[in-house]
């Protein structure tokens, strides 16, 4: 009777077709199977940190002292960071409590006899460092493309020679080298805008743009440089094809076959390449902070490792961590809605 | 019959590449003899803090009373031979891995590529940070670091290569008679992937410096009062309008660097797709046709 099964498969459909078509949505499948390998990622990851952090330097208690280190201060300090148990029950300790938000205390600060909570020093650095980076997204991504397209249209000629080599020579400098420039065009030649970015406490860094100028245009200038290129390349590719060719045939305006026909085509690949510049916003961050002192979890990170404070940089490295996977995952997402034909391979 | 001219290499005759040949060639130059031409010793105060350019110091002296231009000559090749260092040691691992996890097709494969995977989870100067925190600022940690930042994706793209080669006939024909597996993969991959692996050599070396530079930079790489460029923009950052060649003295040389270094690599990937560019020129030129036929 192999005949009837469809039948049969289609009067069944109706009753749970609801199901079928929420949860077996390939995009819902896809998210979910993503969402899992992120945190399976993020656990091994979460491994790595606290055994090179915590287990390969042997003895933290004597790092975190340093000089201030006696028997009885080593064996607080020992007893409150839970140092004489195995090392399986304080990477558990570890993660649970990073599961539940308790982040501990920073180790610098109990080793001069103080406490300080870690979420409480980084909380309004990590709300800073979202300013800075959710800033730089919003222009980095209408920049890129906009460089990218002229420079695509006009290939081969004088713009075009102009932007790609701007594009290389910004691309091929360190962050902290085009900061550097820009401090000494800004600040030492102009003396236009303050070379470091002190936000006084309780203060946002919206409410002092001045401050924000020169750590953003630093982001911007290696970030467009790749994103302009990528999109330049991906632009061209589809500025060849065949069906850019028969839009240009078929009489649409200039404006219609580019961004109608060519954009949206060369978008789909690029939005893969955006989202890693914006993952390599997060190692860019870290320096530029550095370089104009701003109040950011990046500065923080470099500042504890300076005084080895083991607490604070572990659980600032699993956070950044756990953004950077999270940004994996929205950039794969943002890939399968862009482009129809991975919608039903997922 | 003549014998054929000794040429350039193809990328060298670029205009690109002729430029960024010539700037490297300075760079490492500069790198290479500045040390022998430096008329002060790095570490000797030879004026007041912070002087502007004269007579016996061309670019003044730094926040400590330094010459800066012997500071320059010095601190070349510090940046240039960690970022080498770490760039032949990430290319060894790299390859390695590839190869072994290419031509395995065993259980190994997939046990190697989840490994290099997690380094892929880390943001690179993170992973950098990491080990400097966890191990201590030294030469050897920097070294680790890059390597780790830079193994996946050569690991990943010599894997592919390696699938690629090992199914030709003239892997099978060495195959099937009797060589040993490490002739196979010496003597028939490697010559066969090399392109694949110089194609971004470039590009990762001037990664390497500029993630070692920026170590230096944060002041979790080499420490004062070691004469490294990244060293150097550090400490005078803060006495800018001093004396500005302090800081724009390195900076410039680093740039250099950098710059250089990326021209020779993309003019190099550039000539070696020289068909794929004529065929884009060919696209153009239709493309423009068509354009002005429409508009008609």
């Amino acid at each position: 009777m192999a005949t009837t099964a469809p039948a049969e498969a289609l009067l069944e459909a109706p009753a749970d077709g609801w199901r079928h078509r929420y949860a077996r949505h390939p995009v819902a499948t896809f998210l979910l199977w993503r969402v899992a390998a992120g945190i399976l990622t993020l656990l091994v990851v979460t491994m790595v940190i606290f055994a090179v952090l915590q287990i390969i330097p042997g003895n933290v208690t004597q790092i975190v002292l340093g000089r201030n280190a006696t028997p009885d201060r080593i064996a607080a300090i020992n007893a409150s960071l839970h140092l004489n148990e195995s090392v399986p029950t304080r990477y558990l300790s570890f993660l649970g409590g990073v599961v539940t938000g308790h982040f501990g205390d920073s180790s610098a600060a109990l080793a001069q006899g103080q406490t300080l909570s870690v979420w409480h020093a980084i909380r309004t650095p990590l709300g800073n460092s979202l300013v800075l980076a959710g800033i730089t997204t919003v222009l980095f991504i209408p920049l890129s493309l906009f460089f990218g397209m002229v420079a695509a249209l006009r290939a081969g000629r004088p713009t075009d020679s102009i932007l790609s080599l701007t594009a290389l020579t910004l691309g091929a400098m360190p962050e902290f080298l085009i900061g550097t420039l820009l401090i000494v065009i800004f600040f030492a030649q102009l003396n236009l805008l303050p070379p470091v970015s002190l936000i006084p406490a309780g203060q946002t860094p919206l409410g002092n743009p001045k401050e924000l100028v020169l750590p953003v245009l630093t982001l911007l200038g290696v970030s467009t440089a790749f994103g302009s290129r990528l999109l330049r390349a991906s632009m061209i590719e589809v500025l060849g094809e065949d069906f850019v060719a028969m839009a240009r045939l078929n009489g649409y305006r200039e404006r219609r076959v580019v961004f109608r026909y060519a954009l949206r085509n060369a978008l789909a690949p690029s939005a893969q390449i955006l989202a890693q510049q914006i993952q390599y916003l997060i190692g860019g961050i870290i320096v530029v902070e550095s370089v104009f002192s701003y109040p950011g979890i990046g500065s923080k990170l470099v500042q504890a490792i300076q005084v080895r404070d083991t607490q604070m940089v572990t659980i600032i490295a699993t956070i950044i961590a756990a953004i950077y996977i999270l940004i994996n995952i929205l950039a794969d997402l943002a890939v399968v809605l862009l482009v129809p034909k991975l919608r039903t391979r997922a | 019959m003549t014998r054929p001219k000794a040429q350039m290499p193809r990328f060298a005759r670029t205009t690109r590449g002729a430029i960024g040949l010539v700037i490297f060639a300075f760079v490492v130059g500069v790198a290479l003899f500045g040390p022998l031409l430096a008329p002060h010793g790095y570490a000797t105060p030879i004026g007041p803090p912070g002087a502007p350019p004269y007579g016996g110091a061309p670019l003044g002296t730094d926040y400590l009373g330094r010459d800066v231009l012997s500071r320059v000559l010095d601190g070349g090749l510090s940046v240039i031979w960690i970022g080498g260092a770490a760039t032949l040691a990430s290319y060894l691992v790299g390859l390695t891995i590839g190869l072994v996890a290419g031509y395995s097709r065993t259980i190994v494969d997939p046990i190697l590529m989840r490994i290099v995977d997690v380094l892929l989870a880390f943001p690179a100067l993170l992973l950098m940070l990491l080990f400097v925190g966890g191990l201590g600022a030294h030469v050897g940690v920097l070294i680790l670091g890059v390597t780790l930042v830079q193994l996946p994706g050569i690991a990943r793209v010599m894997r592919t290569a390696t699938l690629e080669i090992s199914t030709r006939g003239y892997v099978e024909a060495a195959v099937s008679r009797g060589e040993r597996t490490s002739w196979v993969l010496t003597r028939e991959i490697v010559p066969n992937i090399a392109p694949t692996l110089l194609a971004d050599l470039g590009v990762r070396f001037s990664y390497s410096i500029i993630l070692v530079a920026s170590m230096n930079y944060l002041g979790l790489g080499l420490q004062p009062p070691a004469p490294d460029w990244g060293v150097m923009i550090a400490e005078n950052r803060s006495f800018v309008s001093l004396n500005v060649w302090s800081v724009l003295a390195p900076a410039v040389m680093l740039g250099l660097l950098t710059i250089g270094v990326n021209l020779i690599a993309d003019a190099y990937v550039r000539t070696s797709t020289q068909s794929s560019v004529r065929a884009t020129r060919r696209r153009f030129i239709r493309q423009r046709v068509l354009r002005t036929t429409a508009a008609d």
